[in-house]
């Protein structure tokens, strides 16, 4: 990857829920209601559990 | 042979010349079919097992397969899609119980038991989910499937596949995700195993379906309850997953237990030894919270408890506590068993018991080869 263009990432927010894109620098905010607390994507890579 | 287990009255005591004809004295009799519930403990819990036991009176107690066959009665009481109550007479406790053991942990089923997650933010955690599906009862008839090894590749003869694929929208109201969403895959797995690593090339799932699973089976699998919650969403929460069920046994994990439970109880005898009459019979009726007893007018307009329904005995003992010590007796019968089954839904009651008896079979096969 390339250290110049860091890439974005998108977040999810912990109180609407709204999917928020931040680049390093942003303020950790959402832009649809404001709330600080912001939480990572879960990866799409598949998890296999054992339904025990 | 003397019919066993039967009550009528034993005139011929002493009766000696005809073997057939022998009959054991009705305090023996008594010890040998039924257990007496005394106030403080049972008694005669044991029976007779040595099969020369009254050979000194010229009966033969051995157990014999024409016995056995002469005497074995099965009765069904009660029997809807997934209840079943019967009753099981002349068979021994450790065979009846045998078949109680098959049924819960040794008659196979499918259970939910591989679960890829692909996607899960919902607050309840991957593994709690993962376990939560697996206990979900399955509309598959085991019988039709392979047992899956730990090196077999997941097909369709072994494998059933079911997608979970859910999410609660933004700005709308939590929902439920319920067992009805599972929808099963006849083609198997459509998640890839890699990233894929040329377009065009045929994705190489976690099953390798040869055929679909529509062409072998007659009716479309899912499952048997459609209204088990299996998880909430928030607003933007979304679950994606695929769950793959394999056959398996209660006595590995109890997801795979055919029955909610399968039990038996030995069949109530009360026996109302000295009349009971007049306020005393009054208390004795009440006495009973399973009303066991009941009162009958007597023509000198006195009363009289008479025993109504005994199979509704619950031993709790009330009865034979207090100054009705003497007057009234418990008894269950040795050897008659009414016997409960639960089924799960993955096949009537029925077919699982007599499922539990074909593996007792196979399992006497087994020991008799052993032996010979």
């Amino acid at each position: 990857m390339d250290p110049q263009q860091p890439e974005p990432v998108s977040y999810l927010c912990g109180d609407c829920g709204a999917e928020n894109t931040l680049k390093p620098g942003d303020v950790i905010q959402c832009r649809e209601c404001g709330y600080r607390i912001l939480y990572k994507k879960r990866t799409r890579r598949i998890v296999q559990y054992e339904a025990r | 042979m003397p019919k066993k287990g039967t009550k009528s009255k034993k005139e011929k005591v002493d009766d000696v010349p005809n073997e057939q004809e022998n009959k054991l004295p009705d305090y023996l009799e008594l010890q040998r079919t039924r257990v007496v519930c005394n106030a403080d403990a049972p008694i005669h819990t044991q029976g007779f097992q040595y099969s020369g036991a009254f050979a000194a009176m010229g009966i033969d107690n051995s157990v014999s397969v024409d016995k056995f066959c002469k005497n074995f009665k099965i009765e069904i009481n009660r029997l809807t899609e997934d209840y079943m109550e019967f009753d099981m007479i002349g068979i021994d406790a450790s065979i009846a119980n045998a078949f109680r053991r098959i049924l819960i942990s040794e008659v196979p089923t499918m259970a939910i038991e591989k679960v890829f997650m692909a996607d899960n933010n919902s607050v309840i955690a991957d593994e709690v989910l993962s376990h939560r599906l697996g206990l979900i009862p399955l509309d598959a008839d085991p019988r039709l499937f392979e047992y899956i090894s730990e090196n077999d590749v997941p097909n369709e003869r072994n494998t059933i596949v079911y997608k979970l694929h859910v999410s609660c929208p933004k700005n709308s109201q939590r929902i439920t995700v319920k067992s009805s969403e599972l929808e099963w895959l006849p083609e198997g797995s459509q998640l890839s195993m890699s990233a894929p690593a040329q377009s065009g090339d045929k994705q190489k799932t976690f099953t390798s379906f040869s055929q679909s699973q529509k062409e072998i089976l007659e009716k479309p699998l899912g499952v048997k309850y459609k209204d088990i919650t299996i998880a909430r969403l928030g607003p933007g929460q979304a679950i994606e997953l695929e769950a793959h069920a394999v056959k398996g046994t209660g006595n590995v994990h109890a997801k795979w237990s055919p029955v909610a439970t399968a039990w038996y109880r030995m069949l109530p005898e009360v026996v109302i030894l000295k009349e009971v009459e007049g306020p005393q019979a009054e208390e004795l009726v009440n006495k009973c919270r399973v009303n066991v007893f009941d009162i009958e007018d007597l023509a000198n307009g006195g009363k009289r408890a008479v025993v109504a329904r005994p199979r509704a005995c619950t031993l709790c003992r009330e009865c034979v506590m207090g100054p009705n010590e003497k007057q009234v007796e418990l008894r269950r019968v040795r050897d008659h068993f009414i016997f409960t089954i639960e089924s799960t839904g993955s096949m009537p009651p029925e077919v699982l018991f007599t499922e539990a008896v074909k593996i007792l079979e196979e399992k006497c096969a087994r020991v008799i080869s052993e032996l010979s």
